[in-house]
C-alpha cells in the first residue's frame, strides 16, 4: 500500500485539509477539551481529596467511564445538540473529567498523614495546607489523570470525524468513504505518532514540574505504588 | 423501547457477535499475558522492555490500530480479524504489566517451600506462583474485559463493531431510541461480565474467602 507517497505527497502539506491544518485543529479539541476539563476536575478532585466526602463517586465514574462506549455518547450528543462542535466537546470534557478527577482525588487523599499533621503543627491553615502542601505532593498522581486523559481525548477526538468533527480523523472516515485506503492508513499513522508524542511530552512535563523531593528513592516508591498508571485507567478506551 | 421490541431478533444477533468478537481476544490476550509476564519477571532488562513495549501499545488510538493493523497482517482493511487482533493487542499491553507485578508479589517463602518440596520451576510456576497470583491478574482481566467490551463499538465505524452497530446505525437514521439502547447494553454486558469474572476468581481462589470470612468476622 502506497501510503508513504500519500504522506510525502506536498500537496497533502499545504491549503484546506493538509496535514499542518489537521494536526492543528486535533491539537486545538484536545487542548480545549483540557482546559475545560482541569478546571472541573482539579478543584473538585482537591476539595473532594481534602475534606473525604464523595469519595465514593470519584472512584465510581473512574470505573464506570471504562464500560462507557465512547462512539454511543458522541453520537447521541451529536444527535441532541446538531452537527458542530458543542456535542463532540461535552462528549470528550465528559469523558476527560473522570481520570483528573480521579488522579487528583487520589494525590490528594495519599499524602502522608504525618506530612500533613506537621504542617498544620507548623500552624497553616486548612487552605494553606491545601496549596502549599497537599497539592504539590499530589501532583504526580494529578498529572497521571492528565496524562490518560490526554491519551482518551486525542483518540476520541478521532472518532469523533464520524460526527463531522475536523482533525486528523478526517482521513480516516474520509478515505473510508472513498476507498481511499492510502489515506486512511496514512492518516493512522498521523493519530498514533500524536498520541505517542503527547504521551511523551507530558511525561517531561511530570519529570519537570514534581518537586525533586518526591523523586527520589525513598518516596518514590510510595508515589509509583500509589500512581494511577496510564494503563490502568484505560487511556484508550475510545 | 417500541423500537427495542420491534427489532429484538436484530439486537440479539449483534449482541452474540459483541460477545465474540470482545472476549475472545481477552482470552488470547491472557494466554499470550502469562508467559511473557513470566519472562518479565525473570528477566530485569526484559522486564524494562516488555514494560515499555506495553505502554507504548496502549498509547495508540483505538480507531488507528484497527485501520493500521492490515499493513502489518496482509489482511483486507476492513476484515473483522483486525478488530479481534488489535483487541488482543490491547489486552496483552495491560495484562503483561499486571502478570509480571503479581508474580513480583508472591512471597519468596513460597517459592522456597516449592523448590523444597522438589517441585520443578514449571510446576512450580503452575501449582504455586500462579494460582497466588490470581486474584491481581484476575483485576487486571475485569480492566481488560470491561474496556475490550466497551471498544469493539469503534469498529463499527469501519463496518463491524457489534452492538456499536446500533450507534452508527441509529445515526445514520436518526433513531435516538436505538443509539440509546446501544448505550445501555454496552454498558449493562460490561457490568455482567465484570460480575461473572469476580465470581469465576472467587471460585479459582478458595483461600481467600475463608480469610474474608475472617476479616469479616472481626469488623463486624
Amino acid at each position: 500500500m502506497n501510503f508513504f507517497g500519500w504522506l510525502l505527497d506536498p500537496a497533502h502539506w499545504t491549503g484546506a485539509g493538509s496535514i499542518p491544518q489537521r494536526l492543528v485543529e486535533h491539537i486545538g479539541y484536545v487542548a480545549l477539551t483540557m482546559i475545560i476539563a482541569i478546571v472541573i476536575a482539579v478543584p473538585l478532585g482537591a476539595w473532594i481529596g481534602h475534606t473525604g466526602r464523595g469519595g465514593f463517586l470519584v472512584v465510581g465514574s473512574a470505573n464506570g467511564l471504562r464500560a462507557l462506549p465512547t462512539l454511543g455518547v458522541l453520537i447521541l450528543l451529536a444527535q441532541w445538540t446538531g452537527l458542530g462542535l458543542l456535542g463532540p466537546l461535552i462528549a470528550l470534557v465528559l469523558l476527560a473529567v473522570p481520570p483528573v478527577l480521579a488522579g487528583t482525588y487520589a494525590g490528594v487523599r495519599n499524602v502522608d498523614a504525618s506530612v500533613v499533621d506537621a504542617a498544620r503543627g507548623m500552624g497553616m491553615r486548612g487552605r494553606e495546607i491545601l496549596f502549599g502542601v497537599e497539592l504539590p505532593n499530589a501532583l504526580p498522581l494529578i498529572i497521571g489523570g492528565i496524562r490518560s486523559s490526554v491519551l482518551q481525548v486525542i483518540s476520541t477526538a478521532t472518532i469523533a470525524a464520524y460526527v463531522g468533527l475536523n482533525g486528523l480523523g478526517r482521513y480516516i472516515i474520509d478515505g473510508l468513504s472513498t476507498r481511499d485506503f492510502p489515506q486512511m492508513i496514512a492518516g493512522s499513522i498521523l493519530v498514533a505518532l500524536l498520541a505517542v508524542a503527547a504521551d511523551l511530552v507530558l511525561a517531561g512535563l511530570q519529570k519537570l514540574l514534581v518537586s525533586p523531593g518526591l523523586q527520589t528513592a525513598g518516596t518514590g516508591r510510595r508515589v509509583r505504588a500509589l500512581a494511577t498508571r496510564p494503563t490502568d485507567t484505560a487511556a484508550q478506551a475510545a | 423501547m417500541n423500537w427495542v421490541l420491534e427489532n429484538i431478533s436484530f439486537i440479539a444477533s449483534l449482541l452474540t457477535d459483541h460477545i465474540v468478537f470482545s472476549l475472545v481476544p481477552v482470552v488470547i490476550g491472557l494466554v499470550i499475558a502469562v508467559p511473557l509476564g513470566w519472562l518479565a519477571n525473570r528477566a530485569g532488562f526484559g522486564r524494562a522492555v516488555v514494560v515499555n513495549l506495553a505502554g507504548l501499545l496502549y498509547t495508540i488510538p483505538s480507531l488507528a490500530l484497527f485501520v493500521f493493523l492490515p499493513v502489518i497482517l496482509g489482511t483486507g482493511i476492513l476484515d473483522p480479524i483486525n478488530v479481534i487482533v488489535a483487541l488482543s493487542v490491547y489486552t496483552v499491553a495491560l495484562l503483561v504489566r499486571t502478570v509480571a507485578d503479581a508474580l513480583e508479589a508472591v512471597p519468596p517463602l513460597v517459592v522456597d517451600a516449592a523448590t523444597a518440596m522438589g517441585f520443578t520451576p514449571f510446576r512450580r510456576f503452575v501449582a504455586a506462583e500462579l494460582p497466588i497470583s490470581v486474584p491481581v491478574i484476575l483485576a487486571g482481566v475485569r480492566v481488560a474485559a470491561v474496556s475490550s467490551i466497551s471498544l469493539v463499538t469503534v469498529g463499527s465505524v469501519i463496518g463491524f463493531g457489534g452492538l456499536g452497530q446500533m450507534f452508527t446505525d441509529g445515526f445514520q437514521r436518526s433513531i435516538t431510541a436505538e443509539v440509546v439502547a446501544g448505550i445501555v447494553l454496552v454498558v449493562v454486558l460490561a457490568l455482567v461480565v465484570d460480575g461473572l469474572l469476580l465470581l469465576i476468581g472467587r471460585m479459582l481462589t478458595p483461600w481467600d474467602r475463608t480469610a474474608r470470612a475472617v476479616a469479616q468476622g472481626a469488623t463486624a
